[in-house]
Formats: C-alpha cells, structure tokens, sequence
C-alpha cells in the first residue's frame, strides 16, 4: 500500500498548474479575452492532454490536470474531450463504429472523435462543447454517435453547451464492465473539476482576507472569518483523499467498485465543494455577490460538474453486502 | 501508486486475522470494561507481534512502514475487537526529545504495555491556553518536587508513569519556563480523581493532584525550559487520526447502525448514508496520510485537518446513530454522547481551526 503520487504524475499536475496560471482568466472580465482564450486553446491542444486516456494514461493522471485546470477556470473545452476520447477509444476497441450504422451525421461525429473533435452528450446536451463538431453519448450499452449544434451560455461561465445538430444513433456496444467503467470515470472527472474549482474558490477568499481590512484590521485576523476559511481548507484535503482513490479505482477495481468509489467521491466532494465556493462568497462580504467577483464563477463550475454524471447518496453501499 | 496490500501487507493480514479470529470476544470494546482489561489487551496484541509495528527494534518495535498501523487498525475494526491503544504520540514525544537513556529505560516499557502511561498536560486553568499551566517543579537536591493539579489524564489510575509539563522557572516568558518529566505515579503524594463522563464512563478519564510527588532530575525530558517543544511535538501528533488508531472504529459503527435499520425495517435516513460516505473518506484519508510518511513527512500544522476531519467524522456517525437508534440503544448512545468529546480532547476544533488558519493559510494573526 503506497498511494503516493508518482514523480511523473506530481510533474505532470506541476504543469497543468502552471498552465492554468498563465492562461487562465485572472478576472472576470478575462472570460470576454478572446485572444487569451485562443492562446489558451493552443497551448492545451499542443499539450495533446485530451487525449490523455487513448494515449494510455491512468484516471489518476486525468483526474490531477482536470483538477487544476478547474482551479484556474479554463474556459476551453477538456472533461468533454477527455470523456469523449475515451468513449472512442473503449468503441474501437469494442470493434465498433458498427459496419454500416454510420449514416452521414454519425459518420462525422466518429469522425470528429478519432481526430479528437468531440465531446459527450448528458441527458440529451452536448456538454464542454465550445468549437467541436463531434458528439458522443452512452445510453445504457450503446454509443451513439452525431455532431454539435449551436453553442450558447449556460450556468457555467467557464463552458459551453450545445444542442445535437440532430438525433444521435447508435454507432456500437460496450461490454457492461466498459459502460461502467465509463460511468466512474465521467464521475471521477467531474468530482476533481469540482475540487479544483472549489481549491480556486477558497485560494481567492483566503488571499481577499489577507488584505481586506475592517475595523483597522484585515478581516483574516478575525477568528469568525479565520475559522470559516480554515474548515474550508479541511474540506479539501478530505476531498484530495477520497479523489485519490476514486481515480485509482477507474483501472485497478472490478468496474462496480470503482464507480463505488467515485459515488463516494463525488457525494463528498459536492457538499465539500459548494460549501467551500458558499464561505469564499461570503469572505468577500457584498463584493463577493457581484457579478465581477470571481468568486460566483467557481461556484457556477461547481454547481454545474455536479450536476454533470450526477451521485445520490441513495447508491451508497453501506457495507452490508 | 497502489492502494492494495502488497505481498507482504497481505500476509500480515492474513495472520493477524487468523489471531483475532482466535481470541474473538476475549477483550471488552466498549465502556468501563474496556478501559479496564485495556492493559492485557495492549500486551496481547504485542505477544501476537500486532502492536508497536513502526517503532524501532531496539525499542521493541518491528521497523515495519507506518501503513502497517492502517491494516492493524482496519482488521480489528473488521473482526469487533477493541480499538488499539493509543499511545503512539507519547512515544514519539520522548522518541524525540528524550534523552538515549531515557529512550531506552522506557520506550521498550511503554511499546510492550508492561508498564502503563498517562499524560499530565492539561489543568483545571489551563485548557486551550496550555502555557498558562502552573503546576510546577522545584529542585531539591537531585530531585523535583512537583505540586500542581492536573485534568485529562486518560487512565491515570492505572498509570505507571506519567508524562508531566511543570513549571521550572517563572521568571522567564511563561512557554520557556516549562519542562517535562516522567513521573512515577505509585508514591505519597499523587492524587486520584477519577471522572465520570457524559456517556457514564469513569474509567476513561481523570484528574491527578500531585502535592510533593518527586521525581528524579535524570528524568526530565530534555533540557530545562524545553516542556513546550515536548508538548508541541506530542499534541500534534496526537491530532492525526492515523495515530489514534480510530479512524477504522467509523466505518464498523457505520455497518452496524445499517445491520440495526435494516433489522427494523425502516427507511435508511440520509444521516447514516452521508456518514458512510464520511467514515469512507476518514479510512482513505489516513492511509494517504501514512504513505505520505514514507516520504518522512513531519506532521506539523497538517495535524490539525486531520483532527477536525476525524472530528467531522465521529460526530456524523453520531448523529446517524440518533438518526437510527433514538436513545433506544445504549451501546449507540454511548457512541453518541461520546462523539462530543472528539471536537474538545487533544485541542478543540476551535484551536485546530486556529493553526490551521494561521500556520495553514496563512492568514494574519489576531
């Protein structure tokens, strides 16, 4: 029993982090930067990070960089690429696309994921869709396959959703272990976008306490500001450990444990995670309920990769079986 | 990055499954009795090669990496039987500051539960504000002579020894005038006061009043003045769940409060689910916390997330128990009123919060 992260993987998290800080939005008003966002995009395409798990990486891995590029806000595409390469890759190998189940809207899609234009439908949304052609969904066993309509704004400010061009069909069959092994992924994903946005959330409420000053003081120095941040901060080291884990399962446990371990992960990270994005709103006092405060973004990434792949405590197993 | 047992992990595993299964129901868990038969119980599980597993072997100990402790801790919450005992941060307090002879008179004592321990830090006055203690020690001759009133002392009345802060100088700034000594509790002079507890424990707890107890110069822990570091070092190691060896204690209460709802019949209340969830996250987190000590990690400030996730924890699984049982069960009320000591003993949560806050995050102090 070793759960220490690897000296590849602590570099690999070190550069995703530093990417994060170059080219992320320092500010609200850098979501609008279209040139930023265009630098951005290249610098991750050049990284060829998408395609993290075709490439054979571990969910360990993927989990540390959608982690911290959630910490920084990036406001490109990933968790919907990332999941879509691994849908494509886990089709091919199924035998899949299925000879003649293509029709021309699916041809495209397919198309699109093997070059690593795609991303995954949820419940009928294209998610994480800014720029890509290709869509991919799993319904039950089945992959289906169709391209991305228009892309408007929704809740998240950091990504875009998008409308189907059009009915998705099916393209191929997973194996069941595959489809759930997909299913802990798509939850580990979306727990550590969770953990990184909220690590973003608190970092900005603990940095605003430090200089913001009331009563000749900064507000830090008070025990009622100092100890809603210093729960924070116990929140994610909880939430660091059952990630760890959960990432680990997706290639190392039969398929029902693993998404065991990311239910775990995510019920926990959701209370942890939205509480921590509650405590960095209300350190910053009123500015931390204007539009212009960050602070709102990194609630909004969290609210919505909750929402994403979502876990019920109802599915917990409480070790009876 | 693994978080299976390895080979040699799982042969551990297996042998001391086997010994629990072979000594089932020997030991109490629970209440007076465990604290009580507490003594045999540590020296069986030592006879049996399952305790003292990290510390060196001139010490009695087996050298093993410190996950050792999570595997033992997991086993006997699995198997019923009663929690290991925790004095891992007593011996990593003089393991640190005592002298070699000190070390080698007492860790082997302490590592192989012939000789029993308590520790003498917190007063009457002196809780959260530690460094205002005042029991204090005068030198007479080669010996101290200790006067002063002591609370918390975790089975004292069975101790052997004691590890004491006193106050050696007052006339310098009051964290270093402290020291620290071993202190036999079996002479004139040492006070007995036990103390019984929410849960109608009186075993557990007690107060010591020590009027005119000696002790020999030799065994001051350190130097003089240096009572402050030895406590530091020992309070936060007492913080870490991992140490305390209860974190496997949660999820076994979880199991048996969803044993309790399904035997009922009754909804599973979210309580119990989010408490699973909890106690899950407390069992991963130490053992990413002991890998981490294979890197030599020294536990300062991190101690404290530790102890208020522990805390978090214990007083979740409480209220799942309310949630489940009522009052209607005494064994899980006693898990209950018990969980409202987590967030005060070994510092309150409003202390770790402190630490935390200003060793942790950085934030200005106060």
């Amino acid at each position: 029993m070793d759960v220490r992260l690897t000296t590849e993987q602590r570099e690999l998290r070190d550069a995703a982090a530093r990417l994060a800080d170059d080219l992320g939005p320092g500010s609200v008003l850098d979501l609008a930067d279209d040139d930023r966002a265009a630098r951005l995009e290249k610098a991750i395409a050049a990284t060829g990070w998408r395609t993290l798990r075709s490439d054979g990486a571990s969910g360990v891995e993927v989990a540390l960089v959608v982690e911290e590029f959630a910490r920084g806000l990036i406001d490109v595409p990933f968790v919907g690429p990332v999941l879509a390469d691994e849908l494509y890759t886990r089709l091919t190998e199924a035998g899949g696309p299925t000879e003649g189940s293509t029709d021309g809207v699916s041809a495209d899609g397919v198309a699109a994921a093997a070059s690593g234009g795609a991303t995954v439908a949820v419940d009928g949304v294209a998610i994480d869709a800014k720029g890509l052609r290709g869509l991919l969904g799993l319904d039950g066993t089945r992959v289906l396959a169709g391209t991305v309509g228009a892309t408007v704004e929704g809740v998240d400010l950091t990504r875009l959703t998008g409308e189907p061009a059009g009915p998705l069909t099916a393209v191929g069959t997973l194996d069941e272990e595959t489809a759930l092994r997909f299913r802990a992924l798509a939850l580990v994903v979306t727990t550590a976008d969770m953990l990184g946005a909220a690590r973003g959330a608190l970092t900005l409420g603990a940095e605003y306490a430090k200089v913001r000053q009331q009563y000749g003081h900064a507000i830090g120095s008070y025990q009622a500001i100092a100890h809603l941040l210093a729960e924070a901060r116990a929140l994610v080291e909880g939430a660091v450990s059952v990630l760890r884990h959960a990432a680990w399962a997706v290639d190392e446990l039969a398929a029902a444990e693993a998404v065991q371990a990311a239910l775990v992960a995510k019920a926990y990270t959701e209370r942890a995670a939205r509480t921590i994005c509650e405590t960095s709103i209300q350190v910053h006092g009123g500015i931390g309920n204007t539009w212009e405060c960050l602070a709102h973004v990194f609630l909004r990434r969290v609210l919505t990769s909750a929402e994403l792949f979502p876990a019920t405590l109802e599915e917990i197993d409480l070790g009876l079986s | 990055m693994d978080f299976r047992d390895s080979p040699a992990e799982a042969a551990f595993r297996a042998r001391l499954k086997a010994w629990l299964a072979e000594n089932a129901g020997k030991f109490p868990t629970s209440g007076d009795e465990y604290w009580h038969k507490q003594g045999e119980w540590h020296q069986a599980l030592y006879q049996a090669g399952f305790f003292g597993l990290s510390w060196p072997k001139r010490f009695g100990g087996q050298e093993l990496p410190p996950v050792y402790d999570v595997i033992l801790d997991e086993e006997l919450a699995i198997a019923g039987a009663p929690a290991r005992p925790s004095l891992g941060y007593l011996a990593i307090g003089l393991g640190h500051h005592g002298s070699a002879e000190l070390q080698q008179r007492f860790l082997p004592g302490m590592i192989n539960g012939s000789e029993r321990w308590c520790q003498g830090f917190s007063e009457p006055g002196a809780g959260s504000d530690l460094a205002s203690l005042t029991t204090r020690a005068e030198l007479d001759g080669d010996e101290y002579v200790i006067h002063g009133h002591k609370i918390w002392t975790s089975y004292s009345d069975i101790a052997d020894w004691c590890l004491v802060l006193a106050r050696t100088d007052s006339d310098v700034p009051r964290h270093k005038g402290i020291s620290g000594f071993i202190v036999d509790m079996h002479q004139p002079g040492v006070e007995q006061r036990p103390l019984k507890m929410i849960n109608g424990v009186s075993a557990e707890f007690g107060q010591v009043v020590f009027d005119g107890a000696r002790v020999p110069a030799a065994n001051m822990v350190g130097k003089p003045g240096e009572g402050w570091k030895l406590a530091m070092t020992v309070v936060s190691h007492e913080r870490e769940p991992s140490t305390l060896g209860f974190s496997a204690r949660y999820g076994k209460l979880v199991r048996q409060l969803a044993k309790k709802a399904a035997a009922d019949g009754a909804a599973v209340p979210d309580d119990l689910r989010w408490a699973a969830v909890q106690a899950e996250m407390l069992r991963l987190h130490v053992r990413r916390r002991l890998s981490e000590q294979l890197d030599g990690l020294v536990h300062g400030p991190d101690g404290s997330l530790d102890k208020l996730l522990m805390t978090w924890v214990e007083q979740s699984v409480g209220h799942a128990a309310l949630a489940v049982t009522g009052t209607r069960d005494p064994e899980m009320l006693h898990a209950y009123l018990y969980s409202r000591a987590q967030s005060v003993m070994g510092g309150t949560s409003q202390i770790q919060k402190n630490i935390i806050a200003g060793r942790i995050l950085g934030l200005p102090a106060s």
